[in-house]
């Protein structure tokens, strides 16, 4: 039972993550990979607005929220768009350059001590019981309800509204949908600021749960294999794909060896790489042509 | 891209077309090069001599990186896990037998090798981002392997190892770590040059230009991708051996996602596609963060941000990248072909119609 609890919110925390990487992908076919200290830029903004807003933690929760959405609208207006035109591979690495560049930023403004926002908001996560023998903390809880409102917002959003379209159009064909007037630019610095919001919040709650510091960021780099191995440009395979490596990861750690924690996601990459590169529900790749 | 030349040179002879150096100038500038590498060790001191040793161990992975990322445009960002593929092979054998340097070495280079084999293999159903993860995921698993042999040995600060001995005589000395290091550095490079100009290396270059055209042309493709990938990780390999001694310990620590990235800028900021950008690229990596300090040491900040050195380094490190994916994709060596153009076209150099 407590392992079930432990899986849903790691699932959740995943989830959570990886969708940031989806939505990134699935409109703009480039791999962000500078997403886990984008994640950690959010948790820190919620230390800062923390300590800016003492007693109203609602107020302080919604304008972290708002700061990572204009992060990630700024990071495509300012560095990314530059990438238009060329290669996959240049933005790519433009984003880890990115990755980098917060990594030392954010120790150099945050210091390495770990910071407990939590605290701060004057919240406490208490510790609550699930059935007769589990029990889950109400980070864990939040998480796992933050994802479910995420998500839900996620489709909806995509499916219904006018911009939630076109997002999808520019996905599928950038030329056609350009043509039929959707500004490209528009829509990927939307899906930039949603995607840094949805990692920020993950980032807030996880700064919640057991404080901000230095190395968050790895979680979002094991957060990618869930993406991946969903496919990496399907939301619904995300969400599959982090309860599979969740499940895997919490069986291996309580079973097999705790040490196994970090490499455990990389493994199911490595498995579905080799069985099915393009993931549970991802659209295979166009053939090469000439 | 060749490189500007000024007139008054013909290959008049079909042997000139396979000649490595061609021109006068080019003979005159590599013997000043010789030279001066040759003298260096007698005039520097122990740090820059230290200094020279890193750059001459790193020049070895990026030329091997280049080959792969540049040549034959496979991604890789498991680097540093393929130096530590070498350093762990060297620090096993010597601590479980005790093996000196002329079986580590080509044992390390075989573990490389056949590292890259296996995830080489991935690369024939992968193309670029796939390809990228799961290098990526290399890299972690060797780093876990790793781990697990210190944790499982008790070695919890890492494997010590002592310095090799060749000859006779123990490799301790900067200068004899340098001689030994600027023949293998050369041989790298000589090696990769010269494998560039075979059958081998057109392939890669074609694979690169466009995988569909090149198995139109009759070239098998999964053989030069894996050929491409087990020679890169076999000199990658090698090189973390050598480092291992070099540094006289192995450890899973040594060896951070940030040392993959570090290779892969050498590639970004030498300029892709050139085995001087390489070396560029280099001397570019490993000499920043002492002029950061230098620079940091002039303005008198060093007492007050100490601690913060290594983020500060690594922000920085993130500005240079963004700064020549940017605005300069060609890279350093662009920049000194440029040069190259302008010098030799000077006064009458002018901007081609149509570019701003």
């Amino acid at each position: 039972m407590q392992l079930a609890v432990n899986v849903a919110v790691l699932a959740a925390i995943y989830a959570l993550i990886s969708c940031g990487y989806v939505l990134i992908y699935r409109v703009s076919r480039v791999l962000s990979l500078a997403h886990g200290e984008l994640m950690m830029l959010g948790a820190y903004g919620l230390a800062v607005t923390a300590s800016l807003f003492v007693g109203h933690p609602l107020i302080a929760i919604g304008a972290a929220a708002l700061l990572s959405v204009l992060v990630g609208v700024l990071v495509y207006v300012l560095l990314m768009r530059q990438m238009t035109g060329e290669s996959v591979l240049a933005a790519v690495l433009t984003t880890i350059a990115l990755g980098i560049l917060l990594r030392g930023g954010m120790v150099l403004a945050f210091g390495t001590q770990t910071q407990y926002p939590l605290q701060q908001l004057g919240w406490t996560n208490a510790s609550l019981p699930v059935g007769p023998s589990a029990r889950i903390s109400a980070a864990g809880l939040l998480l796992i309800l933050g994802t479910a409102l995420v998500y839900g917002g996620l489709f909806a959003f995509l499916r219904m509204t006018r911009w939630g379209i076109r997002m999808r159009a520019a996905g599928q064909n950038p030329l056609l949908a350009a043509q039929r007037g959707i500004r490209l630019h528009g829509v990927y610095a939307l899906a930039w600021g949603l995607a840094t919001f949805s990692g920020g919040i993950a980032g807030m709650l996880l700064a919640c749960d057991a404080g901000v510091e230095a190395t968050l960021a790895t979680i979002g780099l094991k957060a990618f294999p869930a993406a991946l191995v969903g496919g990496l440009d399907s939301l619904a395979g995300a969400l599959i794909g982090s309860l599979v490596i969740a499940f895997v990861e919490v069986a291996l750690i309580s079973y097999v060896d705790p040490l196994l924690s970090d490499v455990v996601p990389f493994f199911v990459l490595l498995a579905m790489l080799v069985v099915r590169p393009w993931g549970l529900f991802g659209t295979r790749e166009e053939l090469d042509r000439v | 891209m060749t490189a500007p030349r000024s007139s008054g040179y013909f290959r008049i002879r079909y042997e000139d077309d396979f000649a490595l150096i061609d021109t006068r100038t080019q003979k005159v500038w590599l013997g000043v090069l010789a030279f001066a590498l040759a003298g260096f060790p007698f005039l520097a001191n122990s740090v820059l001599l230290d200094l020279a040793n890193q750059v001459l161990l790193v020049s070895i992975g990026a030329v091997a990186l280049m080959l792969l990322t540049g040549f034959a445009g496979q991604i890789s960002l498991g680097h540093a896990g393929l130096l530590a593929v070498g350093a762990f092979t060297t620090g096993v054998l010597f601590r479980e037998l005790a093996a000196p340097f002329w079986i580590t070495l080509p044992a390390s280079a075989v573990a490389g090798a056949l590292v890259g084999l296996v995830f080489g293999l991935p690369s024939l159903r992968l193309r670029g981002l796939y390809l990228a993860v799961s290098t990526l995921a290399l890299h972690f698993m060797v780093l876990h392997v790793g781990q697990e042999y210190e944790t499982r040995r008790g070695l919890s600060s890492g494997v010590v190892i002592e310095p090799p001995s060749l000859f006779g005589y123990a490799l301790q000395d900067g200068r004899a770590w340098y001689v030994v290091l600027l023949a293998a550095s050369t041989a790298t490079v000589l090696l990769s040059l010269n494998l560039l100009r075979t059958k081998t290396g057109r392939a890669w270059r074609a694979i690169h230009g466009r995988e569909a055209v090149a198995e139109a042309l009759g070239i098998h493709v999964p053989v030069a991708k894996l050929s491409a990938f087990i020679v890169s990780c076999t000199l990658t390999s090698a090189a973390g051996c050598l480092a291992a001694y070099y540094r006289g310990f192995v450890s899973a620590e040594a060896f951070p996602l940030f040392v993959t990235i570090q290779y892969v800028a050498t590639v970004i900021i030498g300029g892709i596609g050139s085995l001087l950008g390489a070396l560029l690229g280099t001397l570019f990596v490993v000499l920043f963060p002492y002029a950061i300090e230098a620079s940091m040491n002039a303005l008198g900040l060093t007492d007050r941000l100490s601690s913060m050195i290594f983020a500060i380094n690594q922000a920085a490190f993130g500005v240079a990248m963004i700064l020549f994916l940017v605005f300069e994709p060609q890279g350093l060596v662009g920049i000194w072909r440029r040069i190259q153009a302008w010098v030799l076209l000077w006064p009458f150099g002018q901007k081609p119609l149509g570019r701003p």
